[in-house]
């Protein structure tokens, strides 16, 4: 039998080395936004420190008290859970049909759906402008989430598909038989199902419609102003205010991480939309 | 209750899957529909079930036709080969399932689960996930939740295909027991006669998508109507050689010859005999020895499988006990007249072998 090699012990190996360096990197950036978001302005402009001299959560109340701040968050959460609401509700039935069913052209409008995905959301920031303010729909939320489900239908349609292509059509079919009506058996037996799936597609809807700022930014202008926004537009008349834009930079990727946290058992099939 | 396919054939997309079919399934027996892959069970099954729809003819039950109605309405079950279980519910609930959605009362489907439960010995399991269960006991959660509706048409479909040898033993003991006490039409499809003959009641032989030959199973495998049926209701299939014959003279193959019984025309038969009933030595002095060439002999252990070709056809040979045959020698294999059976050139029965009249 061959020898089963050991790892020696001790504290150096190359192989922490490699991992120390890796996530020191990978957190070098976050660690210093959050060490800037603990800071004055002052420090954060006249010195150098590793960590807050002065430790002070100022920016953070500033955040959580001032309306055009916290705000800013609300009108983000408002318009990205319309927005995976909207985009799941819809990609659920037409992922099904593609995965069921055979119609005329059934491949064709698979593939053309992900090709709405092609184009930069810059195209279409002037044809929505346009039709949004003349429908009356213009800084509303759900300009904004209508917007976005133009990007995430498609992504959600093609990796629900992958994950319900999965489930053998024998399970529908028993359900049938067993007596289930169709929409009994897609809220009972198919949703639980493919949960992962479903909990996937949402995620990466609200990731993108989290992040993406050039639509949400052109739709909006008050009432429906995403936080991303109201961070572009933080120099003040005293010059830029540092600390509370670390702040709010902090709090911004606080939902992000919250939801990935959830769905990190599934993010790989989710890459690779459901076929693994 | 009946169920009657009426001249129902289905094809998909050109290709002919069923040929029109015509059966009558009564009320209370045991189907039995046996054929290779591919001859079309599923097929016919699914459109017994209300799955497919007929591409023509129609599907009466109780002679209400129903050819159109929604599978929900049908009052069937159906068990496929693969596990089909809900995996997000327990095996209770998965039982439970469709007596929950005829609106059962909490306490009928209680006795009603633990009942079927009890029947399939899944009791421990109840509150377990079907995933969690071995394979057997995931088929025996399908059959009790196919079971406990008390649809009036219970289908399955290889149900103990996947299984391992000794669950299918256990199981195939259980079915008809369960088939009894439950009093529906079933219908059993299967690619192994050995089942259709353990199963009993009545057999459809299928090929290619028609059914060859209705009616009782013993009756099935005895006196197939013609050589395609006989070939599929044979487990290995059943040999084959040309005869002729001439006045009161059969010839096999111009190397055997034995006196004609049957009131025959002159002409050139089909004969057949099934695998099982070639001897390697002379029992009766009346016995046909054919010379044939060893292919490959494989041992189970209490049986031996000799692959032979006697001129240009293959033959398999079925013998007891253990012999040792080296492959590529002549072998002598020795053939009882009275296990013969005469089909014409279109493949019809015309004499059965006479020791079917004996048994």
């Amino acid at each position: 039998m061959a020898k089963i090699r050991t790892q020696k012990p001790g504290w150096f190996s190359g192989k922490a080395l490699v991992m120390v360096l890796y996530i020191l990197f990978l957190l070098i950036p976050i660690y210093w936004l959050i060490n800037m978001s603990l800071k004055t302005n002052e420090e954060i402009i006249s010195v150098f420190s590793v960590w807050p001299r002065h430790l002070t959560f100022d920016n953070y109340k500033t955040i959580l008290t001032d309306a055009s701040w916290y705000m800013g968050y609300v009108n983000s959460m408002i318009y990205v859970v319309l927005n995976v609401v909207i985009s799941l509700t819809v990609a659920l039935p037409a992922a099904y049909a593609f995965s069921r069913y055979s119609f005329i052209g059934d491949k064709h409008l698979f593939f053309w759906l992900l090709s709405n995905r092609m184009a930069p959301p810059a195209v279409f920031a002037l044809p929505f402008f346009q039709l949004y303010s003349s429908v009356g729909l213009f800084d509303t939320h759900i300009a904004v989430a209508l917007a976005h489900t133009l990007f995430n239908v498609p992504l959600a349609v093609w990796i629900l598909e992958g994950f319900m292509r999965g489930v053998p059509k024998e399970i529908d079919e028993t359900a049938y038989v067993d007596g289930y009506s169709f929409p009994r058996f897609f809220t009972r037996i198919f949703m639980p199902l493919i949960a992962s799936g479903i909990g996937v597609a949402a995620f990466f809807c609200f990731m993108f419609s989290w992040v993406e700022l050039l639509l949400s930014r052109t739709l909006t202008s008050v009432a429906a102003k995403p936080i991303t926004a109201v961070m572009t537009r933080t120099v003040s008349a005293s010059g830029m205010d540092w600390g509370v834009l670390a702040a709010a930079g902090v709090l911004t990727i606080v939902p992000g991480a919250l939801v990935i946290y959830f769905v990190r058992n599934y993010i790989a099939k989710g890459f690779a939309l459901g076929r693994v | 209750m009946t169920l009657e396919l009426v001249s129902v054939s289905k094809s998909v997309s050109g290709r002919v899957h069923i040929h029109a079919t015509d059966l009558v399934l009564q009320n209370g027996s045991m189907n039995v529909l046996l054929g290779a892959t591919l001859s079309g069970k599923t097929s016919l099954m699914r459109l017994m079930a209300g799955l497919d729809k007929p591409s023509s003819g129609k599907i009466l039950w109780n002679g209400h036709d129903v050819t159109g109605m929604r599978v929900q309405d049908r009052n069937i079950a159906m068990v496929y080969q693969q596990f089909i279980n809900y995996p997000s519910m327990s095996v209770y609930d998965n039982i439970a399932a469709p007596l929950r959605l005829m609106r059962k009362s909490k306490s009928e489907i209680d006795k009603a689960v633990c009942e079927s439960a009890a029947l399939m010995k899944l009791t421990p399991q109840l509150a377990r996930k079907p995933l969690e269960l071995s394979g057997g006991q995931q088929q025996r959660c399908a059959l009790a939740r196919a079971l406990v509706k008390g649809a009036g048409l219970v289908l399955l479909d290889e149900p103990l295909a996947n299984l391992d040898y000794k669950l299918r033993e256990e199981l195939r003991t259980e079915i008809p027991k369960i088939f009894e006490a439950s009093g529906a039409i079933f219908v059993y499809a299967t690619t192994e006669p050995e089942e259709a003959l353990l199963l009993g009641g009545n057999t459809a032989a299928l090929h290619e998508g028609r059914v060859t030959q209705f009616g009782l199973t013993p009756e099935v495998y005895r006196l197939p109507k013609d050589a395609v049926t006989a070939r599929v209701f044979s487990n290995p299939p059943m040999n084959f050689i040309s005869v002729t014959k001439q006045g009161d003279q059969l010839s096999f193959a111009n190397e055997q010859t034995a006196p004609a019984l049957q009131t025959l025309d002159d002409g050139v038969y089909q004969a057949g005999f099934r695998p099982d009933h070639v001897a390697l030595t002379r029992r009766t002095q009346s016995a046909l020895e054919f010379k044939c060439q060893v292919q490959v002999s494989e041992i189970t252990g209490s049986e031996t499988y000799v692959h032979m070709d006697h001129q240009e056809n293959k033959w398999i040979g079925l013998v007891d006990g253990v012999h040792h045959i080296a492959a590529n020698q002549e072998l002598s294999v020795f053939l009882d007249l009275a296990h013969i059976y005469l089909f014409g050139q279109d493949g019809s029965l015309l004499a059965p072998a006479t020791y079917v009249k004996a048994a």
